[in-house]
């Protein structure tokens, strides 16, 4: 596989504008995604941070049109030029799987259990590129080795409940990466896995996006993946992202007080017999979103200024935004 | 109902009393066996482990999937029955009956209780939470007034205000919630020891710190002693007074805290804890510390059961299984480079 992508700084490879998600039923209107812009640049690798319940997922699968059609989804989503919105169903199984890919937390539940890998691969290889079924096998044997799984030519004939848990999710990475996809989404790809195992597929990836040059959009809750492998980071709260900017800056000096205190909530080394920081409270429900910051009834600097209105996003610096009346 | 120290509801409303002293450890735990059959082959998912549990203590078990560290939870708890090795709680065999003295089940498992990982799998979901948290103290006796008197207060000690929540069902709560329900119904019959296993997993980072804290002040207050399980190392790192380190069925590596994260003796332990990601952008690992996936527990690897993904394995690694190696202060590693004169050439040379 050769590195071959042309740079193009000017037009961003994924233009989140405005982005809402919404989920209506009879009863109830629950309010996932709430006006969201991102900019990916291509080669660039962003990470989502947030808890369960701050829209990072429903923002990924809003970038495929992956979302059911009972979400109302409102917003300008355009991914390598193509606006996703307007596609239709023929427009989007070109699009998906050549120029959008995606990896899920869970690889037994994402590749097909009554297929070989092969199999799988070699499907995706032959329906955007029209190659022979031989062709497409031997795109596959290429790809395993990519994914440095060990005897590939082996596992071409294996079928997903022979590879153990690492294996697997290298495999689906391999089906992600069959078409050079531009832009891969990740949906937390390494929580399922132990932690030796997960630290071997969270370097693979990193060498991945470098070597083939491809954006990439992980979604995570856990700040240790961020810090492994991200360029930029979001922290999205309640279906908003409450700050953006370079990983070292966020994870530094956090200038929103939610990832202040997500930051602080995080154990590691060195805490042993202190107390944890907490952030009190739990995360507003999306049904019935407060007034104002999301985040406001559990900061401790809140004043009656933020329960007025939705904090804007404010830049700081060249390349920082927070959404907080105080930054 | 014919139990020492038990007799009806009186007894049951303290915490039984400490018989062995201080010194003696709260559960002793020898050569602990579980295997399970599967068609054709036997799991070995726990394959003699020996350790004791202090009393007071916070004891940490981490180790990979299938290591057998929530198995080692559920003999302990005795859900599962042991195919081999004994358990003594407080000195006295579990599983007695009054004609072979030892502790006889019920009253174990009055003393022994357990948190588990899904908050909302382990809670009745007809059931108020107050009931649920009553319903053990109900089976041992204690009348229905008493009992939901007993669940408010518990209510009350792990934060959740009983006039608010008491009558509410599990699925009105939030996990960090439901997590809290679980905990106090394990204290509901005022156990010695509580058996966490992945107690926090499930939780989000910001309830994660919460619940934590809870932990730490329950144990205070109640006197109690925890075995901890987790895959997260950081998190056991900071509750933890001893931690044991698994790998397949055994234990490969215990000691105190420091001893383990500071002076890790094992190569698994030490590949453990360097697969940890860095939260420093400017630190960033560039080779993983491991290769491959754990072994399956089916046919574990002869001799050491690490030598296979082990960086230093040599032919005794192979043909021996390593016994404890003692390092001073309680700090035992399962390696043959930490045991002088094994016949490995790098022997004696990892010290603690």
């Amino acid at each position: 596989m050769s590195a071959a992508l042309n740079m193009e700084p000017a037009a961003p490879l994924v233009k989140l504008r405005d982005l809402t998600v919404r989920f209506v039923s009879r009863d109830s209107s629950v309010s996932a995604v709430n006006g969201v812009d991102l900019d990916l640049a291509a080669g660039e690798s962003l990470c989502i941070l947030g808890e369960s319940g701050s829209g990072k997922s429903v923002t990924l699968r809003a970038l495929m049109k992956l979302l059911p059609k009972k979400a109302v989804v409102e917003g300008g989503i355009e991914v390598a030029g193509n606006n996703v919105q307007a596609m239709n169903e023929s427009q989007l199984q070109d699009f998906r799987g050549s120029t959008v890919a995606m990896i899920f937390q869970e690889p037994m539940t994402a590749l097909d259990p009554v297929f070989t890998i092969g199999t799988q691969i070699a499907e995706t290889v032959c329906r955007h590129e029209g190659i022979s079924r031989s062709a497409g096998m031997a795109r596959a044997l290429e790809l395993l080795e990519l994914v440095q799984i060990p005897s590939a030519k082996r596992r071409l004939a294996a079928y997903p409940h022979e590879l153990s848990g690492g294996l697997r999710q290298r495999a689906m990475i391999a089906v992600a990466l069959a078409c050079r996809p531009k832009l891969l989404l990740a949906d937390e790809p390494t929580t399922a896995l132990d932690a030796t195992v997960q630290i071997q597929v969270l370097l693979l990836l990193r060498e991945l996006q470098e070597k083939l040059g491809m954006g990439v959009i992980f979604v995570t809750h856990d700040l240790g993946v961020a810090g492994e492998i991200a360029d930029r980071v979001a922290v999205m709260y309640a279906g908003r992202v409450v700050e953006e900017g370079p990983v070292r800056a966020v994870m530094k000096r956090p200038l929103h007080p939610y990832p202040q205190g997500l930051l602080g909530a995080t154990v590691h080394a060195g805490l042993r017999g202190q107390r944890l920081t907490t952030i009190p409270g739990a995360p507003p429900s999306l049904e019935n979103l407060p007034p104002g910051c999301a985040f406001a009834p559990r900061c401790s600097l809140a004043e009656p200024a933020c329960t007025v209105a939705v904090p804007e996003a404010r830049r700081v610096g060249a390349d920082r935004m927070a959404r907080c009346i105080k930054v | 109902m014919c139990l020492a120290g038990w007799q009806g509801m009186t007894a049951s409303t303290t915490t039984p009393p400490d018989r062995g002293g201080p010194a003696q450890p709260l559960l002793t735990i020898r050569d602990l066996k579980k295997h399970f059959p599967i068609p054709r082959a036997v799991v070995r998912a726990v394959d003699g482990v020996t350790f004791n549990v202090l009393k007071g203590e916070t004891l940490g078990i981490v180790g990979e999937s299938g290591c057998g560290k929530s198995t080692t939870a559920r003999l302990l708890m005795r859900l599962l029955d042991p195919d081999g090795g004994t358990m003594l709680f407080d000195g006295e065999t579990v599983g007695g009956n009054s004609n072979s003295g030892g502790v006889a089940m019920k009253e174990y498992r009055r003393q022994v209780q357990m948190v588990f990982q899904d908050s909302y799998a382990s809670l009745n979901p007809r059931l108020p939470i107050e009931d649920s948290i009553g319903f053990a103290p109900r089976v041992h006796g204690i009348s229905a007034g008493q009992a939901r008197e007993r669940a408010h207060e518990l209510l009350a000690a792990v934060g959740l205000a009983p006039n608010q929540f008491a009558r509410r069902y599990p699925h009105e709560l939030s996990g960090g919630q439901r997590q809290r329900v679980n905990i106090a119904r394990a204290l509901a019959l005022y156990p010695r020891l509580v058996v966490l296993d992945e107690p926090v997993s499930a939780l989000d980072k910001s309830v994660e710190a919460q619940v934590l804290n809870l932990l730490m002040d329950l144990k205070e207050k109640y006197g109690l002693t925890y075995v901890f399980i987790s895959h997260d190392l950081n998190v056991v790192q900071y509750i933890s007074d001893r931690v044991m380190v698994m790998y397949l069925g055994l234990v490969v590596e215990q000691g105190p805290v420091d001893a383990i994260y500071d002076r890790p003796a094992h190569p698994y332990t030490r590949a453990l804890l360097a697969s940890r990601p860095s939260m420093d952008p400017d630190k960033r690992r560039t080779e993983p510390p491991l290769t491959g996936d754990p072994p399956n527990p089916v046919n574990p690897p002869s001799g050491c059961r690490f030598r296979t993904r082990c960086p230093f394995s040599e032919t005794v690694c192979e043909t021996t299984p390593p016994p404890a190696a003692d390092l001073g202060g309680g700090h035992l590693a399962a390696c043959h480079m930490a045991a002088a004169g094994s016949g490995h050439s790098k022997a004696g040379g990892i010290s603690a």
